[in-house]
């Protein structure tokens, strides 16, 4: 009786999941395994030829794809803890001030612009003849005009700009549920400032800091625009190789293997991120036993 | 001793506009079992918070043994705190908790141990230590506060309403716990609460506080016995009000006409002038209540007569409110012992008569 009532308000989230979620999934899983048609879509063979063609080799011996695989995972990482880094100050300070709709407000307000005016409006700011360059032209500090821009420096900034809100946001909300009266408890047994806000404050707003990651990673690890606008058209970005393969040749196989390798890879990473928490929780336990008797 | 005296120098704290403490000052000697007690708002977890160092006073000085400790943080301050909702940290075992002092300093693992165990037994939660806070029970909890503020072996102790959280009963355990911990480890308690019977039954002395301001500081017989004024008299247990004028007196031996009962005698070591306004108070469980009119009481004993508006049986007392010569409502509290033996119940609307002892009574303060 019970159950079947709980299976009925689980009917809608079943289906939100199974419509939006596990068919298109199974929809990629399925192009992965078939054969690319010349004409850009595919036939219904089974190959395994769009795995294989990760690990195709240059002529001159090196992994193209895992190259930029690689490339890919340096500057989402790098991207990912400077935005965290950033972020972390500037949620807890708008959990700290009373009055914090309007800082949540400003937070909020970039998603108004259109994504790519707001990477476009870096071009303005750092092009050539841009805001930047004009203006240290006119202080004198600079004769000639600097190329601020594809490079990667340009890339990580632009996207630690457009991920912060992202990163700020659920962070927000764990800190403000955090009982600051911990940190003076922290304060009273002994620790500094920076000792409490490390040893207290940060292990209880993991969740929030996970969020975070998550929530910035996973978009820049599969961005195109920004490096595409920003970067230096000579390398690649991962989200630009499986855009280019679905757009420019319509090799739909590939592209999809590709975006089940990356699944598989982050699905293995969680789960020796999970197993080494549970042994780090067990190695805690303390057996004082045999003082007691 | 291992304690230390703590001083506070005419310590006063502004929060913008509302005035918590006025110029309050105090000693609290090595060692003892201090209560700051007074209702929510009167400043007392203010001291305390100054005491600690989370505050900073508006004005004045706070001395640990001589030193002047407010330019210290907390965490430099050798007094730790027992905190209201027990601030344990929660993504630390119960090990870690108590053990958080020590891994700061860098102290070696056995050695932290060690020291763990010890306070673990102290506190009785051996078999809890691989717990998480919020796996324990609100008295557990308390205890691992406890051992956790003790651990840095601190020469002071401030406890913050540690047990206001719990129930009735665990109170009264983990307060009789504290006591014999006092005893054992030697240092400076200080103890906030409203309680009025938690700081009456463990204290060595107790500063009562109102609205920012210390009314009386002595040990739990002279607050309870010789009330400063009013106000302590009626926060400190219950007590009759009674509002007079002195009329006559012979040594310490005065009679009061108060306003609602006529004449009432008593005794006072102070010196009050004729017709001197006076606020005179007796305690209920000083007052006999009888059905009979009592006879051959010696000549200081007051006798009034009067009708029983309310009883309110609680177990070990019964609680009668009386309307004495119809005009003033006076509390009676009878101890079953004696007042079953004594015969038939006294029941509501009774006629009944009260008497007290001069010497019971006592005059608070001028008016």
């Amino acid at each position: 009786m019970k159950s079947r009532v709980g299976t009925a308000y689980s009917l809608p989230l079943t289906l939100w999941i199974s419509l939006f979620f596990l068919i298109p999934m199974a929809i990629v899983f399925l192009y992965s395994f078939l054969t690319r048609d010349t004409g850009g879509g595919v036939r219904w063979e089974f190959s395994f030829d769009a795995y294989l063609s990760i690990f195709k080799q240059t002529d001159s011996g090196r992994f193209l794809y895992l190259d930029i695989l690689w490339y890919t995972l340096w500057m989402a990482v790098a991207a990912t803890v400077l935005t965290i880094v950033l972020a972390l100050p500037c949620a807890y300070f708008i959990a700290r001030t009373s009055n914090n709709t309007l800082l949540l407000f400003l937070v909020i307000i970039p998603f108004w612009v259109n994504f790519m005016i707001r990477i476009y409006a870096w071009v303005a700011i750092l092009g050539q003849s841009g805001i930047l360059n004009e203006g240290l032209i006119a202080l004198g500090v600079i004769h000639e005009p600097i190329q601020f821009l594809f490079n990667d420096w340009a890339v990580l900034l632009v996207l630690v700009y457009t991920n912060l809100p992202f990163a700020i946001l659920p962070l927000f909300t764990t800190i403000e549920k955090f009982d600051f009266g911990l940190l003076e408890a922290a304060r009273d047994l002994g620790a500094s400032h920076m000792g409490s806000l490390r040893r207290v404050m940060l292990p209880n707003i993991r969740g929030g800091i996970i969020t975070a990651i998550l929530f910035t990673f996973i978009p820049i690890f599969g961005t195109f625009a920004v490096p595409d606008v920003m970067g230096n058209s000579s390398v690649f970005m991962l989200g630009q190789l499986i855009t280019s393969k679905l757009k420019m040749t319509g090799d739909y196989p590939t592209a999809s293997s590709l975006s089940v390798f990356i699944l598989i890879l982050t699905v293995v990473g969680l789960m020796l991120y999970n197993a080494f928490q549970r042994k780090q929780e067990r190695d805690k336990r303390v057996v004082i036993a045999e003082e007691t008797t | 001793m291992k304690g230390s005296e703590v001083r506070v120098e005419n310590a006063d704290k502004m929060f913008g506009e509302f005035h918590a403490l006025k110029n309050v000052s105090l000693t609290i000697r090595k060692g003892e079992f201090f209560s700051l007690l007074g209702p929510s708002g009167c400043g007392k977890t203010t001291l305390l918070r100054i005491i600690a160092g989370f505050e900073d006073p508006t004005g004045g000085a706070v001395f640990l043994d001589d030193a002047n400790v407010l330019p210290l943080p907390p965490n430099r301050r050798h007094v730790n705190t027992v905190f209201q909702n027990y601030a344990l940290f929660p993504h630390l075992s119960v090990f870690e908790n108590i053990a958080f002092p020590l891994r700061l300093k860098k102290v070696p693992f056995p050695q932290i141990k060690e020291k763990v165990v010890q306070y673990l037994q102290l506190v009785h939660l051996v078999g809890h230590e691989n717990k998480k806070p919020n796996q324990l029970s609100g008295g557990q909890k308390q205890r691992v506060a406890i051992a956790r503020a003790l651990i840095n072996e601190p020469s002071v102790l401030l406890l913050d309403e540690p047990l206001s959280a719990l129930d009735a009963k665990l109170r009264h355990q983990l307060l009789m716990d504290l006591d014999l911990i006092h005893d054992q480890i030697g240092i400076t308690f200080i103890y906030v609460t409203h309680d009025q019977s938690e700081a009456l039954s463990v204290s060595d002395r107790i500063a009562v506080m109102n609205e920012g301001k210390v009314l009386q500081i002595g040990t739990p017989f002279e607050i309870y016995e010789a009330p400063a004024d009013s106000f302590v008299a009626r926060f400190i247990g219950e007590t009759n009000i009674l509002d007079g004028t002195v009329t006559a007196h012979d040594e310490n031996f005065y009679t009061i006409e108060t306003d609602g009962l006529g004449p009432i005698m008593v005794t006072s070591d102070r010196h009050f002038d004729l017709g001197r306004r006076v606020r005179h108070a007796i305690r209920p469980e000083k007052i006999d209540i009888t059905k009979e009119k009592p006879v051959g009481l010696p000549d200081d004993f007051n006798i009034f007569h009067g009708k029983v508006s309310e009883t309110i049986y609680s177990g070990f007392q019964s609680q009668f409110y009386v309307e004495a010569d119809e005009k003033v409502q006076m509390k009676v509290y009878q101890q079953h012992e004696s007042y079953l033996e004594r015969g038939p119940a006294i029941r509501w609307t009774d006629e009944v008569y009260l008497n007290w002892d001069a010497d019971d009574g006592y005059i608070v303060e001028m008016i």
